[in-house]
């Protein structure tokens, strides 16, 4: 396929890692942000392809894996109603939640369907008048878009059948709050490609500044990943920060303006608790008053659900680059694809499962 | 989760109230596709879908610029390590 083959040539990837090798002097810790990146540099194995001076720490870019126990919970508790329709990406279904998961939900006779996208939920509500259609909307600023562009069609339709239970998170404040830790080992990101698609890059030009880190907007095949790293240590080994952009075919300093204005429209930033990191300032989206008629968490009453996390998970120390999968001790044993105890297992997103996967002890 | 396929847009489907939708093409599977957000995508032209809309345009001239890059790192290395000539 046209802008997908070309970069995946072995050979190529190979050339760039050879002028890596030529080009790294000292040790060095990056960060991908996103869990697409994760599954591609461990599937393709990019990562042992490096000098052994340069550490990759993988991020919290995995929206399933950062969607916290209770509105799992809360997900579960409205598809268990008679009259709902529950529907959401893949995924989102599997995760489990304090008791169930939406799947089981669904083998005990509940209304529990995985769609491709949320405009799909809108025509099934249009469809199905006398049920109640959900739509579980997980996701960075990438699939926000469509959450707004199908909530505008909702609104324009004026379904009174039709709402969304709103999991959304944003990527900056969580690239903050993982820089402020004094834990913190990253110095220098490989940030989310599609996120910027949307939002552009000028979010990160003062993290970049505060915090004097390169920061490079990566695509997600092998070859994309591969630059990237290559731009990012480039700018480590000359002393260099600020924003560069690697992914240059899909990615402007602007970004989508349309799609920016309609996410204006449809929500207003606000705190949201990431799942074993805890709650970072601003980095969710709740619906705007205009949009609030729409909201499922409102209109089925769940809002005081509440959950604690499984204690052997580490998966937030996994999510902000502290610990590997195989330090924690569940890893392979108790926590398994088939049987996740946390939700990086569950997503072949979530690092966990990416490790899993493909065969890393 | 942010899984992005480029396609290319075979048919556009303007609507006056409701959204802009079209069909693109995945190496020859067709999907009808939200093309709200790229106003300035024609048919022909490829974009990158995600979960059933389009998000950006991908633009041909900047997708070259990767092997650009990748001559100059082959130049780079020829010019910064010695040749086998220099070293005898
Ligand atoms: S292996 Fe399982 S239990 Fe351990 S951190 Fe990953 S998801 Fe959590």
């Amino acid at each position: 396929m046209k802008f997908v083959d070309e970069y995946r040539s072995e050979e190529s990837v190979r050339k760039v890692a050879d002028s890596i090798r030529a080009l790294v002097t000292r040790p060095w810790t990056l960060m991908e942000i996103c869990g697409g990146q994760t599954h591609t540099l461990i599937k393709y194995g990019l990562d042992r392809m490096l000098p052994e001076l340069v550490t990759l720490v993988h991020g919290p870019g995995c929206p399933v894996c950062v969607t916290p126990l209770e509105l799992i919970d809360r997900a579960v508790a409205i598809a268990r109603r008679p009259e709902v329709t529950f529907s959401s990406f893949g995924d989102m279904l599997r995760v489990p939640g304090s008791e169930l998961d939406l799947l089981s939900v669904k083998a005990r006779g509940g209304d529990v369907r995985m769609l491709y996208s949320p405009l799909d939920a809108v025509r099934l509500a249009q469809k199905l008048p006398e049920r109640q259609v959900v739509f579980f909307a997980v996701g960075f600023e990438t699939t926000a878009p469509a959450i707004a562009g199908a909530l505008l069609e909702a609104e324009r339709l004026d379904l009174p059948n039709f709402s969304v239970l709103v999991s959304h998170v944003l990527v900056p404040p969580a690239m903050e709050a993982i820089l402020s830790s004094p834990a913190c080992r990253v110095q220098g990101f490989l940030a989310a490609g599609h996120v910027c698609t949307v939002m552009g890059t000028h979010e990160y030009d003062p993290i970049a500044e505060r915090y004097r880190i390169p920061l490079v907007v990566t695509g997600f095949e092998p070859l994309d990943l591969m630059v990237g790293i290559r731009m990012t240590l480039a700018a480590l080994e000359e002393g260099r920060h600020g924003v560069e952009i690697q992914y240059s075919r899909c990615v402007t300093p602007g970004g989508n303006l349309p799609a920016q204005k309609l996410l204006s429209e449809v929500f207003e930033a606000c705190d949201r608790p990431w799942r074993g990191i805890g709650v970072i300032p601003k980095s969710g989206y709740a619906l705007t008053p205009r949009f609030r008629k729409f909201d499922a968490a409102k209109r089925f009453d769940v809002e005081t659900v509440t959950a604690d996390e499984p204690a052997v998970c580490i998966a937030g120390s996994i999510l902000q680059g502290l610990a590997k999968p195989r330090d924690c001790a569940a890893f392979g044993k108790e926590c398994r694809p088939e049987k996740p105890l946390g939700a990086p297992m569950v997503s072949s997103e979530g690092a966990c499962a990416a490790y899993y996967s493909y065969g890393r002890e | 989760m942010c899984l992005g396929v480029p396609g290319q847009v075979v048919r556009i489907d303007e609507s006056p109230i409701g959204m802009t939708m079209g069909i693109v093409s995945f190496g020859g599977v067709t999907k009808e596709i939200c093309l709200a957000y790229v106003p300035e995508a024609a048919v022909g032209d490829y974009v990158l879908v995600h979960v059933g809309f389009a998000i950006s345009k991908i633009d041909e001239e900047h997708a070259n610029d990767i092997w650009a890059a990748l001559e100059e790192m082959g130049e780079l290395e020829r010019s910064e390590s010695p040749t086998k000539a220099d070293v005898s």
